[in-house]
């Protein structure tokens, strides 16, 4: 069963620090070869921890679009 | 929970750097290192593994900031995370970081003398001569100590400030290194 929320990042807006992978604690985001941070969608569980710390502000999390 | 690897104590080196050169100004040079290394991870591997995973300061800011909670976690302004302010800031740290090295040219021709003291926030002057006894190496090997130790101390304050007004690793927004190194990324990863 995958959440009903899920992180969305704001590509543009990423500075690429890399504090919510440090967070994340399922490893559902990283950093994108120093560009920007990626979700797995099938891994986040939406709890929120990434984007309470992201100095960017630039994660928001969103319902789960449907599939 | 997640694997702790040895880099993840690196926040240790971030404190032993400033005392280092509360002792002796020369370890200065050794900073050297957080400024090479973040570059050649972004130059030749692409990535931002320095910031992501081995900078002292960053974990130095989330220990202080999340851990002992010295940080009221309240948002990032937005314009202190926007393109023309990281970008501008890396201008204007560049700028004083060449004038830094201008400086030290100066030292070592012999057209200005040594000066004993750091500079904080590239305006206050604060006496620093008993950290080095003069003539143990050339004037310019010293006068570059000084001069930077003045911007990492100057920016470990900013960071500290800023973490405790906002997120604790807020600097990371607009840090002149992570700036840099994502720039780098991007240009070599082609959006
Ligand atoms: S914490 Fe925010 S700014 Fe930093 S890498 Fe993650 S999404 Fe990007
Ligand atoms: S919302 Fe939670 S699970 Fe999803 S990426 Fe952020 S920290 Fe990881
Ligand atoms: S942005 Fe600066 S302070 Fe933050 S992790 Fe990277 S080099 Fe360190």
């Amino acid at each position: 069963m995958l959440s009903k929320r899920l992180a969305a990042v704001d590509k543009t807006r990423c500075v690429a620090c890399g504090v919510c992978e440090n967070i994340c604690p399922l490893g559902a985001i990283k950093v994108h070869r120093g560009c920007y941070a990626a979700v797995e969608t099938g891994r986040c569980v939406g709890c929120g921890k990434c984007a309470k710390l992201c100095p960017g502000g630039c994660i928001e999390v969103k319902a789960r679009p449907e599939a | 929970m997640k694997k702790k690897h040895w880099y993840d104590y690196l926040w240790i080196w971030s404190i032993l750097y400033f005392a280092l050169g509360f002792f002796n100004i020369l370890f200065a040079w050794l900073g050297m290192i957080d400024f090479f290394l973040p570059l050649v991870f972004a130059v030749f591997g692409g990535n931002k593994f320095f910031c992501n995973h081995l900078c002292g300061r960053g974990q130095l800011f989330s220990k202080l900031g999340g851990e002992l909670k010295c940080s009221r976690c309240k948002p990032t302004p937005r314009w202190m995370s926007s393109k023309w302010f990281r970008y501008g800031f890396l201008i204007f740290f560049l700028t004083m970081f060449g004038n830094m090295v201008f400086q030290t040219y100066l030292v070592g021709a012999g057209a200005s003398s040594l000066r004993e003291a750091i500079k904080l926030f590239w305006t206050f002057r604060v006496p620093w001569g008993w950290t080095y006894t003069a003539g143990t190496v050339a004037d310019w090997v010293a006068q570059f100590s000084f001069g930077f130790y003045s911007l990492m101390l100057t920016s470990l304050l900013l960071g500290l400030i800023v973490m405790a007004l906002y997120k604790p690793r807020t600097w990371c927004a607009f840090c002149p290194m992570g700036t840099m190194t994502q720039g780098i990324c991007k240009l070599k990863n082609k959006e």
